[in-house]
């Protein structure tokens, strides 16, 4: 309409709408000009260009002058990404032609470029019941073919009884595109399902290979959402894949079945055989792939078939071909989840796959190497993989390097036995020249180093040689992994057989190569080294000791825990070869060492960078008054004993007992545990908040600021603490040894036992098991709290109990469903039309739109019960509050809703004990007696 | 579903076919293909067939200057879609005789009239070159 007007406004204008038709571009020579612009500004000034005319001639009323138009923006649309929305009416127009040809363009340009937001979507749905009602076959499939791709929720509703009787036609063609078709009119409008699905199901009966092919490809495609509710169509499908020759058919079978056979072992021991026999007996690549891919992941418990898929991998890795040889690999990664020995067996194809051409088998070899890594061999895989990584380029070498990190840094290092090894494995990936992975191995190397105790000495003769080294402060991606090696050298420097040595690393000329940032790391770490170094000069040792205890009496909040006694005594050894040390540091040598660091910093004293520039005057001060109270001292030479009386000796005193302190690892939720301290009001700041985060306050003020003091440990906290000061009154010596024990069995560093006064601001490690307790309530927390932002961080912790609470094992598709409750609708309305008639005749009785209604309402029901299920064991008061907003969606479903959610708790009971059957609950239209009468079904189905 | 989408590209990166089952905007086509592109073209001969791209794989077929590139989801069977662009390619080698990048580009709609009669909903629906034709001949005589 618009356009004809707009186009009679051109004629009264005297538009050119005649000259257009005569000399009008076609498409060819649209292509041509393009071709002949060069790409870039050049063509799409062309293509700009050429729109205008377009938009001209779109206008005609000539169908054929319109139909070019249109045609040509197709092409325009879709090789060169042009918004054509605005031809969209002309499209419909054109569909509405009785030519075909016209027909035929105005749908393509309809499927290529519609949205689902284009409103004259609206117009087409006329049109399309026209065509699929027409008695031309081409015009029928056009629309089906329109329909497959820009289907709506209208259009489906509206031409599902159409697409229904076309089910049925006696022309292949249309009979099997309106097949084909239903998977999206499903999709869109689940109650098309009841109408649809019976005449579908018959297909798999008869023996078209065309209809058949298309029929399994929508089972195939239904099935990957919601896989139960095809259970009873085993039969049908085992069938085809027994009789079948069709190898497109044959595989789409197979994938139905790789996931029917999950839900139903009595299923999977029926076709196994069978599924053997298509791989014996096919030649086809695709289809004995398909085979080895559908056994090992849902068939690994037969033995003879893995034996044979695994025989077939092993054929398709010493093919020459290199996509079968990908593929190899790729089955051996889904096999290697259940059955080791089959990757271990392939060992070294597995490994000379490490150095092929293809990156991409690479990489998959790299992870079916990784796979293989356990506590036994990862020494030896990676000292392999170092050899691969050094020869690799840049890239891969990454890819091999970042694997090794995860890997062993998985689960807080569990398959790494010996530390010493692992941090010198970190200190030569450091040194490979295209390492980027930084940042991992930084954060890997201070963690190992407040985790484990007994690696520290050959942490910091790591960090040593990576320091000594100018030619690596070269490298940019490195700096990340010099400034762990440094702070590592500062903070355990006492394990240093040369401290002085490491200050001159730390302060050589080259580090001003390093970002700000990492230089302030360097200057602090070598404030650290200068305060012991004059710390072993000064303080003779047991008074170093004696001052560990001095502090325990300063702060009354500090009680010294064993593991620092402990540590002290372990560490007797390292002080043993520190008094070595101390002889080491002659008057002279300190001297030295003040002069170095005064000489290099001092020009760092007015840098613009803050963190510097304090730091290096922290640093200075220290040093300066050493210096001068020293060689003043040296002076008077007979007074030397006499160092008790300097500033210096107190100073350093101090700095020590302060950088004693131990750091412990810390959990990724630490912040959240931070107790509010008591003269902190958060309420009265944030007033005005109040009523925008209640949600999130509230509990956190219960929770923290006003029961717990300050520097009390957590509930869990300290109740182990009690228990620890109590064995270490009673039983000392016993824990001590269990300790050491256990310690030299895993090398470990447990935080909480250990280090429960270090840690008095109760962060707590990883992985504490003594934390369960604390979880549990966080579970409560968890639920007050139905804020989304509060809950990432709570979730990113461990938290074995949420694992258990959570129905996901059970329920495999709860996230599918919540995104697409659709697909949830169509099982369940599946499950209807296949399970017994009742459910069928009442929705029937209530008519469609009731139907889907009900539909929803099952939906809701579902998740509310899961809900549920998650939050009982904490919350009572919840299913109350679910339940009154289901009443809210309307009176007439009051009634029903309540029940279905009694029924859903009783079920849920019942799966619980009944296993596999159990997950029904979206088939509850009828009632209680359904659940019975599925359950005599489907075994009945089963073959 | 299958296949998500069907990409002809020369050996310049120029798209000459594009066929999406599902919905993309302009720019999330434009990015992928950009992307898509860039990664396939940059491999030899002496390597696989598939790439692993965001969460398609991408499987590819390099047939003189143009490359079929076909994404599907992580269900499909890889060595089934290679079959498939090999028929495809066969298919329009016996519409076009000896079909090169120009027949394509020149009979684009052609082209798209093969695939619906091949792939419905990302779903292969007919495997039979004769079945595949039969209603493209009957058109060109036709007109």
């Amino acid at each position: 309409m618009t356009s004809s007007t707009s186009n009679s406004n051109n004629n009264t204008l005297g538009g050119p709408s005649l000259m257009e038709t005569l000399f009008q571009r076609t498409v060819d020579d649209l292509i041509k000009g393009i071709r002949l612009h060069n790409p870039g500004s050049a063509q799409s000034s062309f293509i700009s260009k050429s729109l205008d005319e377009i938009r001209r001639e779109i206008k005609s009323t000539d169908l054929a002058t319109k139909s070019i138009a249109v045609n040509k923006l197709t092409y325009l649309h879709s090789l060169h990404n042009i918004d054509i929305s605005f031809a969209a009416f002309h499209a419909v127009e054109l569909t509405s032609s009785p030519i075909f040809n016209f027909k035929k363009i105005g749908y393509l340009a309809a499927s290529l470029s519609f949205s689902p937001s284009t409103d004259v979507i609206l117009l087409l749905t006329n049109q399309l019941r026209k065509d699929l009602t027409s008695a031309n076959v081409h015009d029928v499939s056009l629309a089906l073919e329109c329909i497959s791709a820009i289907c709506t929720v209208d259009i489906a509703r509206d031409l599902t009884p159409d697409v229904f009787n076309l089910m049925t036609s006696s022309k292949n063609i249309v009979k099997k595109k309106a097949i084909a078709c239903l998977l999206k009119v499903f999709s869109q409008f689940p109650d098309a399902v009841r109408v649809c699905f019976k005449r579908l199901v018959e297909n798999l009966e008869k023996n078209d290979d065309q209809m058949l092919a298309a029929t399994v490809g929508v089972f195939c495609e239904l099935c990957s959402k919601e896989p139960r509710a095809y259970l009873p169509l085993a039969p049908e499908l085992y069938r085809i894949l027994v009789e079948c020759r069709n190898n497109w058919v044959l595989i789409k079978v197979l994938k139905i079945f790789e996931k029917l056979a999950k839900l139903e072992p009595r299923l999977a021991k029926k076709v196994v055989e069978p599924i053997c026999d298509v791989m014996k007996r096919s030649e086809a690549k695709s289809l004995v792939f398909e085979c080895v891919r559908t056994i090992v992941s849902s068939f690994y418990e037969y033995e003879f078939a893995v034996k044979l898929a695994v025989g077939k991998i092993r054929e398709f890795l010493l093919e020459s071909d290199l996509n079968l040889r990908y593929l190899g690999l790729q089955g051996l990664l889904i096999v290697g989840q259940h059955h080791l020995w089959a990757v271990l067996e392939n060992k070294e194809i597995v490994i000379k796959s490490l150095s092929d051409v293809d990156r991409n088998i690479k990489v998959e070899a790299l992870r079916l190497v990784m796979s293989m890594v356990s506590e036994d061999n990862v020494v030896e895989i990676c000292r392999v993989l170092i050899g691969y990584a050094l020869k690799s380029d840049p890239e891969f070498c990454n890819e091999i390097l970042r694997s090794m990190l995860l890997t062993c840094s998985s689960n807080v290092y569990e398959i790494v036995n010996d530390f010493d090894w692992y941090v010198s494995l970190l200190g030569e990936m450091s040194r490979i020249p295209h390492c980027q992975n930084g940042e991992e191995i930084e954060y890997q190397l201070i963690d190992i180093g407040m985790r484990v105790k007994d690696v520290r000495p050959e942490l910091v003769r790591v960090g040593r040689d990576l320091l000594i080294d100018p030619a690596l402060l070269g490298n940019p991606f490195i700096h990340r992994i010099l400034s762990a090696a440094a702070w590592v050298s500062g903070e355990y420097v006492r394990f240093s057989r040369n401290p002085s040595e490491i200050m001159e690393a730390l302060l050589q000329p080259r580090t001003n190569l390093l970002p700000p940032s990492i230089r302030a790391v360097y200057i602090h770490s070598a404030f650290k080294v200068l305060s012991f170094c004059l710390g072993t000069f000064l303080l003779p040792n047991k008074d170093a000791n004696s001052s560990f205890s001095n502090l325990v009496d300063m702060d009354p909040g500090f009680t010294y825990s064993e593991s620092e006694q402990e540590f002290t005594e372990t560490e007797h050894g390292a002080n043993s070869s520190s008094l070595h040390k101390k002889d080491m540091f002659t008057r002279e040598s300190i001297v030295n060492l003040l002069t170095l660091v005064i000489t290099s910093l001092s020009p760092l004293a007015d840098s613009h960078d803050v963190e510097i520039q304090e730091r290096v005057r922290n640093l200075l001060g220290l040093a300066l008054l050493a210096q001068q109270e020293i060689s003043c001292h040296h002076e008077q030479k007979e007074k030397r004993v006499d160092w008790v009386d300097l500033k210096t000796y107190i100073l350093i005193r101090l700095v020590n007992d302060a950088l004693s302190e131990e750091f412990g690892p810390i959990s990724s939720s630490a912040q959240d545990r931070v107790p509010v301290p008591d003269g902190l009001v958060l309420e009265e700041n944030l007033s005005k908040l109040d009523s925008i985060c209640a949600d999130v306050q509230l509990p956190i003020s219960e929770k923290f600021s006003l029961v717990r003091p300050t520097y009390l440990p957590t509930d869990g906290d300290s109740l182990s603490s009690r228990q620890n000061e109590d064995e270490s009154e009673t039983s000392a010596a016993e824990s001590t040894s269990l300790l050491a024990e256990h310690r030299k069995r895993h090398g470990l560093f447990y935080l909480p036992s250990d280090n429960n006064k270090n840690a008095s601001t109760s962060f707590p490690p990883a992985n504490d098991p003594d934390h369960i307790d604390k979880d549990v309530e966080d579970l409560v927390k968890l639920t007050e709290e139905s804020l989304v932002l509060k809950r990432k961080p709570n979730q990113a912790r461990p938290r074995p109990v949420v694992v258990k609470l959570d129905e996901g094992d059970r329920h495999p598709t709860i996230a599918v469903k919540k995104i697409e409750s659709n697909d949830d609708l169509i099982s369940g309305a599946v499950r209807d039309v296949l399970l017994g008639n009742e459910p069928l005749s009442q929705s029937n009785q209530l008519g469609k739109p009731s139907g889907r209604k009900k539909g929803k309402a099952h939906a809701k029901v579902d998740q509310g019960s899961e809900l549920k299920d998650n939050t009982e064991n904490s919350e009572t008061g919840n299913s109350g509050k679910r339940r009154s907003k289901h009443r809210s969606h309307g009176k007439e479903k009051k009634h029903s809703d309540s029940g279905n959610n009694v029924e859903g708790r009783e079920e849920n009971g019942k799966e619980k004990s009944g296993g596999r059957h159990g997950r029904h609950k979206a088939k509850q239209s009828g009632g209680g007696i359904d659940v019975v009468d599925q359950k005599q079904v489907i075994p009945d189905f089963l073959l | 579903m299958g296949i998500r989408f069907i990409l002809m590209v020369n050996k310049q990166g120029q798209t000459r076919l594009a066929q999406y089952y599902e919905y993309l905007t302009l720019e999330e086509r434009r990015a992928l293909e950009g992307e898509i592109v860039r990664k396939c073209l940059a491999r030899n001969e002496q390597q696989c067939s598939f790439v692993e791209h965001r969460n398609y794989k991408i499987v590819y077929r390099r047939y003189a200057s143009l490359f079929f590139l076909v994404g599907v989801d992580n269900e499909e069977n890889e060595l089934a879609i290679l079959e498939f662009i090999h028929l495809l390619v066969e298919t329009m080698d016996r519409h076009f005789g000896n079909v090169c990048e120009l027949d394509i580009m020149f009979h684009l709609e052609k082209a798209h009239f093969m695939l619906e009669e091949m792939v419905m909903n990302g779903c292969i629906v007919e495997t039979s070159k004769t079945n595949i034709l039969a209603p493209i001949q009957l058109m060109d005589k036709a007109s």
